[in-house]
């Protein structure tokens, strides 16, 4: 854009959350470097690398076929033509999502054995709720009229979706992939019980044997996925969503 | 030019079928405004909708220039007619400037094309395209994102221009306001619009024709004096109103009174008029001052000659019945004699 006034340009945010970020996180190394910690969970170094890699893919792999099926299962549930049957199917999704992730995790166990595969299948389904739910309530709450503006200054069905519903639909979009990958990450570790590998196997073990090293050199690194996930995906939500219709980007 | 024939659309309902549009046949000309006017669930907007074929007819046919809409791809057929809609429906992700651009980017105009094509919008709409152009909806008065709405319908600069209440959502003042500068336009654009309101004042002002509807049928179609004058029956006078003369006052301006009898040298003491000034204007003088007769005088200061009452009277004799409305036409007819 050529122009841009001053009312307009991208307000500055505070960069008081990092500061507080980074001083925990300080004191939280301080912390475990003093009681030797630090040292127990080097020990675990290889492993860490390895089980990351694993984890990464078992996050990226259902993370992103669920933002891919999910967005699409959306769409398709907010065309005018699916109205009939819409409601029942999110009714569905709605039941699905109130069973537990370990139960899912469990049930596509008993389907698909153990590995890999079944976990992420059930971190799939997992994440792909949400993504429905806010896709399709973000799609039906598009006003009409602008619909019915789109429609009638001659834009192709294609069209009015792509340049019209969706970018305005793209906030509660992004707010869905958003809560479904902090529940995608945060489920992750759990894969380790159905043998799908990942930080959970230095988590779980560590419990077990109560070997706290361990047990830190496992969550310590996914918590920082999780938070660096979801700052990821804020950020796109924040750049990629038209200022117009961005709260977060208008002051 | 449009021309309806026949035009009806059935609904199914579950107390069978309804024709929300019932046989309707009227012709615009090219460069008119039609307004089509009536109370909620009439048909106007159904029967506006179809134009554009947002809504399929159910049987009759559209002609727009002599050519039946029904064999277009309703597609192309809305890219070369502007819309405008109460609601306004500007597409709150794009700018200013991308919103006016929709259609021009639908015919694959250059880039640059669209942006000059927006600036000269934005100025004929009394707004800056500078302070403008890369505002979003959102940052926009109600009146603004009005003027941007019909801007966005003209963009492409289709001779027809159809307006669902355009002005409805707009407060009583700004709503003057913006129908003042749309008729200002209209002057020059000479656009075929079609104009959905229920508004009988608003009809008056922005009419060359008016079509009034009721359940679904044509009631009346005719111009706004000749339907004030000569109601074409008990529901038309009765959504025209009692003041209804009043009303037909506003449409006749003291230049079309001519000749005006020649001036006294004892008129200097009446009120003055301009040579535009309207009848309302006139009657309200008369009222307010006492008098008989008004000077007609226009901008320069030269004397056109004097406004009496039975030249209004006289003139409202004209196209209708005349006095039909009890009070100001008999007050109006009994100074006359």
């Amino acid at each position: 854009m050529p122009f841009r006034s001053a009312s307009t340009a991208v307000p500055q945010r505070s960069p008081m959350p990092f500061l507080v970020l980074g001083a925990i996180a300080l004191g939280v190394i301080w912390l475990l470097v003093a009681t030797g910690t630090w040292t127990d969970m080097m020990r675990y170094r290889k492993d860490i690398g390895y089980l990351v890699r694993q984890h990464l893919v078992l996050v990226g792999v259902s993370g992103g076929a669920a933002i891919v099926t999910g967005v699409l299962l959306g769409i398709v549930l907010a065309r005018p033509w699916m109205r009939r049957y819409a409601e029942p199917t999110i009714q569905v999704v709605n039941m699905a999502t109130s069973i537990p992730t370990l139960g899912k995790l469990a049930l596509m166990m008993s389907l698909l054995g153990i590995g890999a595969l079944p976990a992420i299948v059930g971190l799939w389904i997992a994440t792909l709720l949400p993504i429905v739910r806010n896709t399709y309530a973000g799609l039906r709450a598009v006003p009409g009229h602008l619909v019915d503006a789109a429609q009638g200054m001659g834009m192709s069905p294609g069209a009015v979706l792509r340049r019209v519903e969706l970018p305005n639909a793209l906030f509660v979009i992004f707010a869905g992939v958003r809560t479904a990958m902090a529940v995608n990450v945060g489920t992750a570790p759990i894969a380790f019980l159905i043998g799908g590998g990942g930080l959970g196997e230095l988590i779980f073990t560590g419990i077990d044997l109560q070997e706290y090293g361990m047990m830190l050199a496992g969550a310590i690194p996914t918590a920082l996925l999780a938070v660096a996930v979801d700052f990821a995906f804020g950020q796109a939500q924040y750049w990629l969503v038209p200022r117009g219709v961005n709260p977060l980007r208008n002051s | 030019m449009i021309r309806l024939e026949h035009l009806t659309k059935v609904h199914a309902t579950p107390q069978g079928p309804v024709a929300s549009v019932d046989d309707v046949s009227f012709e615009v000309g090219a460069g008119e405004t039609c307004v089509l006017l009536g109370p909620s669930g009439c048909g106007k907007t159904t029967t506006l909708r179809m134009i554009n074929r947002l809504v399929a007819p159910t049987s009759g046919r559209i002609l727009i220039d002599g050519r039946d809409t029904g064999g277009v791809d309703p597609v192309e057929l809305r890219r070369g007619i502007g819309y405008v809609i109460q609601q306004i429906g500007l597409f709150p992700n794009m700018t200013v400037a991308e919103n006016i651009g929709v259609v021009p980017r639908l015919l694959r105009w250059e880039p640059a094309r669209i942006r000059r094509r927006a600036e000269e919008l934005l100025g004929m709409m009394a707004l800056d395209p500078a302070r403008f152009l890369d505002r979003y909806p959102g940052e926009l008065s109600g009146g603004q994102a009005q003027r941007v709405g019909v801007a966005r319908a003209l963009a492409a600069d289709p001779p027809v221009l159809l307006m669902d209440e355009p002005f409805g959502a707009v407060d009583p003042v700004n709503r003057e306001v913006i129908q003042d500068e749309f008729l200002r336009m209209q002057k020059s654009l000479r656009k075929t619009v079609l104009f959905v309101s229920h508004d009988i004042d608003e009809a008056v002002k922005m009419a060359d024709r008016v079509a009034i509807f009721r359940a679904g049928r044509l009631e009346q179609y005719a111009a706004p004096d000749e339907l004030l004058a000569r109601p074409a029956n008990d529901f038309v006078a009765g959504f025209v109103g009692t003041d209804r003369t009043l009303k037909r006052l506003r449409r006749i301006h003291v230049d079309e009174l001519a000749p005006l009898p020649a001036a006294q040298p004892e008129d200097e003491r009446l009120p003055r008029v301009l040579p535009r000034d309207d009848l309302r204007r006139v009657a309200s003088l008369f009222l307010e001052h006492g008098v008989d007769a008004l000077v007609c005088v226009d901008a320069d200061g030269r004397t056109h000659g004097r406004v009496t009452r039975d030249a209004v009277a006289r003139r409202l004799a004209q196209a209708g019945a005349g006095g039909s409305d009890p009070a100001i036409g008999a007050a109006l007819e009994a100074a006359a004699r």
